[in-house]
């Protein structure tokens, strides 16, 4: 790399070559009657778009090959529109291309930088007009200016505060309490031991104080799966074993990574997977995460049976549901 | 003069008596645009623009942002009676019951797809062939900026329809605010005006997503096109293309045919998509129920990058003094995309601090007359296909009978291991395909012919290329690599010296290359009698 490099010379733009539509009038003829086709396939697309709309019933199905079972109604106007705009297009295009001219033009182009004299004059005009408002001489302006400024911005965050509610201890609750039956989601009914069969599982909410109506917000906390394995399938401490009931064991449904429904059950194997992350957790092992992002088992509802033989909560749950926050643990 | 001519002057008498705008005008009409299809892409990203702002307008007419629970009494039977939330039961309404209504829903579905995969190819035509360097570093930046919220844009307008998959997306976004440290908690509740889901939010974001996002996009895109319109487009190098020129076609008559037609183009191939290829069908999904999920629950393309980070996550929280940490939520979804869009910003700025280049550059790079770039890219790239198959692992997983198990941790390992074998060996192939170039300019193209010569031995005829090829290919610039200053004058030892070597090595690595023939080096050969 150490001789001199001239590099090889710029040959220059390259001769134009005419287009047949140049030069023979005929060609250019042809060329026109193209582009008026083209422009009169859209006119078409236009005219079975208005057919459509009035002519086709709404409820009318067809059925064509790759597409199945198809509405006609949308179909057509859809073919029509997309028709009607496609051709327009190629008619522009096609007459720029074979009748425009296509003589490639050379602009100039000059560099972004203004030139010196301009830009010492811009230096000079803003130091001069910046004198003039004097802000270098009046600290006291100065300083309360930006105070002012600075402090104005408070009040249109303030006024977002009512957007929401403080969360308080709100994330840590649910409807789960001590007692609290056991009701099939759906159905809303209250739920025997003997209704649910070894390796079957069920959705279930927590019953409601009467007139209370249970909103999205309930659900997202309080939905619980109960699963149902041969109790010495197990693999639990004393306590976690006196959570389950006959075998039934009690998950929250909110997942502990983001909060989606765990609702994949393989019975085989007895995992439950989270169909979002595939985070899964080991039923036999209170859910603890044995694949997958999630940080921490599902949480166990406490379960027994109450006076009636009804299936009940029989402590609410020990921890918070669903994903993370700062002060889970606090 | 005839009548036609005299009307014509006439208008514009008028308009300039008004505004002076005759010479303006006049520039602006003759302004040259130089010619290539790869800069249709960006032309692409502002008529899906163009589209969404008049198929959403149309959806408008008939969207009820609420959230207010009501039955469903419409035309579709399978869900009739059921209890679902007003906007569920007017996307509903628009899909079955207002003509045209669906085919508008997946026009603008299919057009918000399109606007985005045509943003992303627009940054990669910019990127490999260094649109973004000085003086273009401004459009470059509001470029990334437009990409991070219609990424966000997106996520909003698929949310609408309250359906039990967009639900399951909005349940994912509040996990995130939730995941940030401190103030997490209070933030979700403010967003979703108490726990989620609450009954604001989707209002809400139906403002975000029809007013205050389209204005800063709407915003955003003026300068862009300003800013382009003022630095002139820049064109790939050639004969008779230089750093001081634009040699091209005039907006008036052929541009204006050429993009106002391509818009039309574009235009019906998402009318046509929208026609047969049905998209988010919400009437399958059914209303949201936090306690619900569909298998295979998938966020849209533009996403999944982002999902498939998620899930890739190793399961870790710490705890400090007693607070949660989430980092396996954080890293991948405020941490990992923060240091990707901060780093594409900066990219520019990083770049010319590397090369020492401070110059103006109006002619592109070809790809392989910057391997460090174009590796650098094609590692981007990488590490972002390996996300994304992660994103789906679950749909790959059932279509090609493997076990999710076993993609998750191909990806764990693959995000480490593959984009740097990415960069290696596509800086290889760059320096290849130089080492190619070289030998066509210096010897010229192989054209199978074999002849024997008179003393029996056998050679094949190379063909000289052009003298235009030649150019293109020897055109470019090869800049040497900076040195390390790490004494000043006097001998004194530099106290950025550390800095000063960091950037001497990229320098050294951003500079390898092979040298492009000179104009002697033929001349040796000519006269060597090859």
């Amino acid at each position: 790399m150490s001789k001199e490099l001239t590099p090889l010379s710029d040959p220059g733009l390259s001769e134009h070559v005419h287009r047949k539509a140049d030069v023979d009038p005929q060609a250019a003829k042809k060329a026109e009657r193209q582009v008026g086709i083209l422009f009169l396939l859209s006119v078409f697309g236009t005219l079975l778009f208005v057919y459509a709309y009035v002519g086709i019933d709404e409820d009318s199905f067809i059925f064509l090959p790759v597409l199945g079972s198809t509405n006609a109604h949308q179909l057509f106007l859809g073919l029509g529109l997309a028709i009607a705009l496609f051709f327009i297009g190629m008619a522009a295009v096609h007459w720029a291309k074979v009748l425009m001219p296509d003589h490639e033009v050379i602009d100039h182009r000059k560099e972004q930088r203004s030139k010196d004299e301009e830009r010492d004059d811009f230096v000079a005009t803003v130091k001069e007009r910046s004198a003039e408002a004097g802000l270098g001489r009046r600290p006291f302006i100065k300083r309360t200016m930006l105070l002012s400024l600075g402090l104005v911005g408070i009040s249109p965050i303030l006024l977002l505060g009512d957007l929401g509610p403080l969360p308080g201890d709100d994330q840590k609750k649910t409807n789960w309490k001590s007692g609290t039956r056991l009701l099939t989601d759906p159905g809303d009914r209250p739920i025997r031991p003997s209704d649910l069969e070894v390796g079957g599982v069920a959705q279930v909410q927590p019953e409601l104080a009467a007139g209370k109506v249970r909103h999205l917000d309930d659900i997202a906390k309080d939905s619980v799966l109960l699963i149902r394995i041969r109790p010495e399938e197990f693999n639990l401490d004393a306590k976690r074993l006196s959570w389950t009931y006959e075998g039934i064991i009690a998950f929250s449904k909110i997942c502990s990574h983001m909060g989606c429904a765990v609702a994949l059950y393989e019975q085989t194997t007895k995992h439950l997977l989270c169909p979002c992350h595939q985070s899964t957790f080991d039923v036999t092992r209170a859910a603890k995460v044995i694949f997958g992002p999630s940080a921490r088992a599902l949480p166990q509802l406490p379960i027994t049976v109450d006076s009636q033989g009804y299936l009940v909560a029989k402590e609410p749950f020990s921890e918070p549901v669903g994903p993370s926050f700062w002060r889970r643990n606090k | 003069m005839s009548a036609r001519e005299r009307v014509v002057g006439q208008v514009a008498n008028y308009v300039d008596e008004r505004t002076g705008a005759a010479k303006w005008l006049k520039k602006t009409l003759t302004k040259v645009f130089p010619d290539h299809w790869s800069f249709m892409l960006g032309e692409i990203v502002l008529y899906s623009f163009v589209i969404l702002l008049l198929s959403g307008t149309f959806l408008t007419f008939w969207y009820d942002p609420s959230m207010k629970e009501v039955e469903y009494e419409g035309s579709y039977q399978p869900l009739s009676g059921l209890k679902m939330s007003a906007a569920y039961a007017s996307t509903l309404h628009i899909s079955f019951d207002v003509r045209g209504g669906l085919l508008m829903r997946q026009i603008h579905h299919w057009s918000a797809l399109i606007f985005m995969a045509a943003m992303v190819a627009h940054l990669m035509r910019i990127f490999f062939t260094g649109a973004f360097r000085k003086p273009r570093e401004f459009n470059w930046i509001i470029g990334v900026g437009l990409l991070t919220l219609g990424i966000l844009e997106g996520f909003l307008g698929y949310s609408l329809p309250d359906d039990l998959l967009s639900g399951t997306g909005i349940r994912i976004a509040e996990a995130i605010v939730q995941a940030v440290p401190v103030v997490g908690s209070y933030l979700s509740f403010l967003i979703f005006g108490g726990a989620f889901p609450g009954e604001m939010f989707i209002q809400r974001i139906y403002v975000v997503h029809i007013l205050l996002l389209p204005g800063i996009f709407l915003a955003l895109i003026t300068v862009h096109l300003m800013l382009v319109w003022y630095q002139k487009h820049t064109q790939y190098p050639g004969p008779g293309r230089t750093e001081k020129n634009v040699v091209g076609y005039p907006l008036m008559p052929v541009y204006m045919a050429k993009a106002g037609g391509f818009f039309f183009i574009v235009f019906g191939v998402t009318a046509f998509l929208g026609a047969v290829a049905s998209i988010n069908p919400i009437w399958i999904y059914g209303p949201y129920n936090p306690g619900q999920i569909g298998a295979g629950s998938q966020p849209d393309w533009y996403m999944g990058w982002l999902d498939g980070l998620v899930r890739m996550a190793p399961p870790i929280e710490a705890y400090i003094f007693g607070y949660t940490l989430s980092l396996n939520i954080m890293i991948p979804g405020l941490i990992i995309p923060g240091i990707i869009f901060t780093g594409m910003a900066l990219y520019p700025f990083i770049e010319s601090w590397i090369t020492g280049d401070k110059r103006e550059h109006h002619l592109l790079d070809r790809p392989r007359n910057a391997p460090n770039r174009t590796a650098l890219g094609a590692m981007s790239l990488t590490f972002m296909l390996v996300t994304l198959i992660n994103g789906g692992n679950d749909l790959l997983a059932t279509h090609f009978d493997l076990s999710i198990n076993q993609i998750m941790w191909f990806s764990r390992i693959g995000i480490i291991v593959l984009p740097p074998l990415a960069f290696v060996i596509t800086k290889r192939i760059c320096l290849s395909l130089q080492r190619a170039d070289r030998e066509l300019v210096l010897h010229g193209k192989e054209t199978g012919r074999l002849v024997m010569l008179p003393h029996g031995e056998f050679i094949e005829v190379h063909e000289q290329l052009s003298p235009e090829r030649a150019y293109l290919l020897t055109q470019h610039e090869q800049l040497p690599a900076l040195q390390a200053n790490l004494t000043d004058e006097s001998g004194v030892r530099n106290p950025k010296s550390l800095r000063a070597k960091v950037r001497a090595r990229l320098s050294r690595s951003h500079a390898e290359q092979i040298a492009k023939p000179a104009a002697s080096d033929l001349k040796e050969l000519e006269s060597g009698q090859h």
